[in-house]
């Protein structure tokens, strides 16, 4: 039996010092800092690693210091990775850059994509619903269900909920008899044309892509009302960049962006090109997200 | 065995305690069933379900070498975060007598993994470290907890037989661990599937594991990607007795951590004290502004705290019964008293279907089928935990048969089900019943896209606001909510404990 105790005790001390040893490795993996951006593209999110590792890598090329990509999966988490300076730029949706640059004082935007300058949200709504598409959002979505996209989305949650308490004077979960938040918009275009949800919000980009793909039943879902437009995604970078990297080091990055111009790279994001974008141009974003009680 | 000596209801045999008991957990399901949405809206859901359905039985996956760094990173963290957390545990379950520890072991509980992930996440970045840590935290109050269940049930005696001045410690190394042993480890083995399941489940916030690709391939209708995910994770788990070997442990450790991926980018853990100093305290007692702070308490209370309590609680017992009835009615099909050694294998692969695939993918089907209401939250919870339960118990009636004797005039069939298994198996089925009760609690969390708005629901708003100081305030209500029903289900276990047995 001394035997077996003798083992037991062994085997608990070399668990401990396993356990120990590895707590005490892990922070020494941090590595020397590189130039890291992360991106969340609002549609395809699959092989992320390979195809922003190409982006990753004409960055690199374009401004001399090496250029790592890192995946993220949500915008909260792309906003604590900006915020921790883990990350010094980010391919942000509207309202997230706006939460981000609030965060980091001195961060400002870059570049925006040509299609993010004149965005837009549908509304779109199942055949059983008897909803028709219209000039402005009709009274009969009063107490039918209905599915933002993510939480933190600015074409699938923000803009749509700005326009819905604009009409209707009243906060979402008054207006319809159940509201979910399906966090993504192919969820939400599968939700609503499958019935679960009566109406939903999209990201018009979003939807034209599925509707090309064959994806959506048009006989079974429909667009019913399109939002006006507003600024929505860009590129944030920090503002402690040029003291890391170098003077100029902004200038440098903002003029890699705009010069992008590989059909490849850009389909990742996917945009036609970037355009220029300042942090001005984000004010009604941030006005919005203010007026609904998702900003103090 | 030490019995509680304080009960609030009459009884003299443990038979009718369990009854009262189990009487007592249903009537508070039907009256949660009073106040709670079910309603159902008409669907139309067969063209997504078949997508999904074809999915699941064609699946495909262009990328080999994506598909098996996910699956090796999944196993390196679970091995690494069981390997941390089981001695942790065990040096917790030894301080278990005090009540402290053991209210810190169930606020370490109360939180849902996925928001440990987000809250390490503001202090260590996007690194192996969050998403170890974010296992290993709550792993170590689980641990601590069963861990100390299973030295109440060892006989004291050799304990006693101990030198007078031995510390608690020895005196555990030396008495209790030695005569719980083969418990400890079949729980700790039991503890790395979940350990799997956490760790596939992390890639929802980013770590590189099988939930990574799922998320994605799910959220974006990429269903043959999604089945090729899904069958994967469901043979890693149904293999694992053939590839889990005591001896291969320490070299599988050591791949573990070679496995881990790089951290990228994150060299500054400066953001911890902001963390803890700022982030989490509203910004109005901050300023020493009291007027401020009682106006944000009152708007938390009333329109986040109180109504998510309400929902969760409800949500919660429903769950729990339902939960209850499908091991009744699961648990037979996959034990080998009852349908026999091959009937039971799809029983088995049925469990096993269930307990692997992720509440979020449930939920969605479910919401496909029946529109958003409470009803596909209640089902997802029940179906995902009444699979692992029922799994427990047929393992548990199982080890029985095989230890057991056979008698020529044992019964069969449905009155060996209602007369020997069932009443045997029950104490243990309700163990587990009072443990998920927690388990379902927090997993409720997840439940956004239904539309019912949980305490999870609102602490999941929070983080994705970037509003800690809320969400911080939600999860203390919830871990409160949490030991409120952890010390509620120990008193209630007290009525049965002398048969419970844990596996």
């Amino acid at each position: 039996m001394s035997r077996l105790y003798g083992l037991l005790k062994s085997l608990v001390c070399v668990r401990l010092i396993c356990s120990s040893l590895l707590l005490l490795a892990l922070p020494l993996w941090a590595q020397a800092q590189a130039f890291v951006f992360t991106a969340i593209p609002d549609q395809d999110e699959s092989r992320l690693q390979q195809r922003f590792g190409k982006v990753a890598d004409y960055l690199s090329a374009q401004l001399g210091v090496e250029v790592q990509y890192i995946p993220v999966k949500s915008y909260a988490a792309a906003i604590t990775a900006f915020r921790n300076n883990q990350v010094q730029l980010a391919w942000f949706g509207g309202l997230s850059g706006v939460q981000a640059r609030r965060l980091v004082p001195g961060s400002q935007a870059l570049a925006q994509g040509y299609e993010d300058q004149l965005f837009k949200t549908y509304f779109i709504a199942h055949q059983d619903a008897g909803l028709e598409q219209a000039d402005e959002l009709p009274a009969a979505l009063k107490g039918k269900t209905f599915t933002f996209g993510s939480k933190g989305s600015t074409s699938g949650r923000l803009m749509p909920e700005f326009y819905l308490r604009q009409q209707f004077k009243s906060a979402p979960q008054a207006l319809f008899s159940r509201v979910g938040f399906s966090g993504d918009h192919s969820r939400t275009i599968a939700q609503v044309q499958s019935g679960a949800y009566q109406v939903g919000a999209v990201n018009y980009a979003v939807w034209e892509s599925e509707l090309a793909a064959g994806k959506i039943d048009t006989n079974k879902v429909q667009v019913i009302w399109t939002t006006p437009t507003y600024p929505d995604y860009q590129w944030t970078i920090r503002g402690d960049v040029d003291q890391h990297f170098g003077v100029g080091f902004t200038d440098n990055v903002r003029k890699a962006l705009l010069e992008m111009n590989d059909a490849e790279l850009l389909a990742s994001f996917p945009r036609l090109r970037f355009v220029p974008a300042s942090n001005g141009d984000y004010e009604p974003i941030e006005a919005t997200a203010k007026a609904i009680g998702l900003l103090d | 065995m030490k019995v509680s000596t304080k009960r609030w209801w009459p009884s003299h045999s443990s038979a009718r305690r369990l009854n009262a008991v189990c009487l007592l957990m249903i009537g508070a399901a039907v009256l949660a069933l009073l106040g709670v949405d079910f309603q159902r809206y008409p669907v139309d859901p067969w063209q997504e379900l078949s997508r999904i359905g074809w999915g699941l039985l064609l699946p495909g996956w262009s990328e080999a070498t994506t598909l098996i760094q996910a699956l090796l990173q999944t196993v390196a963290f679970a091995l690494l975060a069981v390997a941390v957390s089981t001695p942790l545990g065990l040096l917790l379950a030894m301080a278990f007598r005090w009540r402290l520890v053991r209210m810190l072991c169930a606020a370490l509980r109360s939180v849902h993994e996925l928001f440990w992930g987000l809250i390490f996440m503001q202090l260590f970045g996007i690194s192996p470290l969050t998403g170890l840590l974010a296992i290993i935290v709550p792993f170590s109050g689980v641990f601590a907890k069963v861990f100390a269940e299973i030295f109440e049930q060892q006989s004291p005696l050799p304990a006693r037989a101990a030198p007078k001045g031995a510390s608690v410690f020895i005196r555990t190394l030396y008495t209790l661990i030695p005569q719980s042993w083969p418990a400890l480890l079949s729980y700790t083995r039991y503890r790395f599937e979940c350990a799997l399941r956490s760790s596939a489940i992390l890639g929802f916030i980013g770590l590189p594991t099988l939930g990574f690709h799922l998320e994605t391939a799910f959220k974006q209708g990429q269903y043959s990607e999604a089945g090729a995910l899904m069958w994967a994770f469901l043979l890693l788990i149904a293999s694992i007795r053939w590839w889990l070997r005591p001896w291969l442990i320490v070299p599988y450790l050591i791949a573990a951590i070679w496995l881990l991926p790089d951290t990228i980018g994150f060299s500054d853990g400066g953001s911890l004290w902001r963390f803890v100093s700022v982030d989490i305290w509203p910004a109005a007692l901050l300023a020493g502004d009291w007027h401020g702070l009682l106006h944000w308490f009152s708007v938390m209370f009333s329109q986040q705290v109180w109504p998510g309590v309400v929902q969760t609680l409800l949500l919660t017992q429903i769950a729990v019964v339902l939960t209850g009835f499908i091991v009744l009615f699961t648990y037979p099909f996959a034990s080998r008293a009852l349908v026999g050694p091959w009937l039971r294998w799809p029983g088995r692969f049925v469990l096993l279907v269930l307990r692997c695939t992720p509440e979020m993918v449930l939920a969605f089907v479910l919401l496909l089928l029946f529109g958003p209401s409470g009803l596909p939250v209640v089902l997802a919870l029940a179906l995902h935990n009444g699979g692992l339960i029922a799994f427990l118990v047929a393992n548990a009636s199982d080890a029985a048969f095989r230890s057991g004797q056979a008698r020529a005039d044992d019964p069969r069939g449905l009155t060996r089900y209602a007369y020997i298994e069932t009443p045997r198996r029950l104490p243990a089925l309700m163990a587990f019943l009072f443990y998920r009760w927690e388990v379902i609690l927090r997993e409720s969390a997840i439940m956004g896209i239904l539309g019912v708005a949980t305490l999870g629901f609102y602490i999941d708003s929070a983080f994705e606001e970037i509003r800690y100081d809320r969400a911080f305030l939600l999860i203390v209500v919830t871990a409160l909510l949490n030991m409120l029903v952890d010390s509620l289900s120990r008193r209630m276990r007290g009525a049965f404990s002398q048969q419970t047995n844990i596996t």
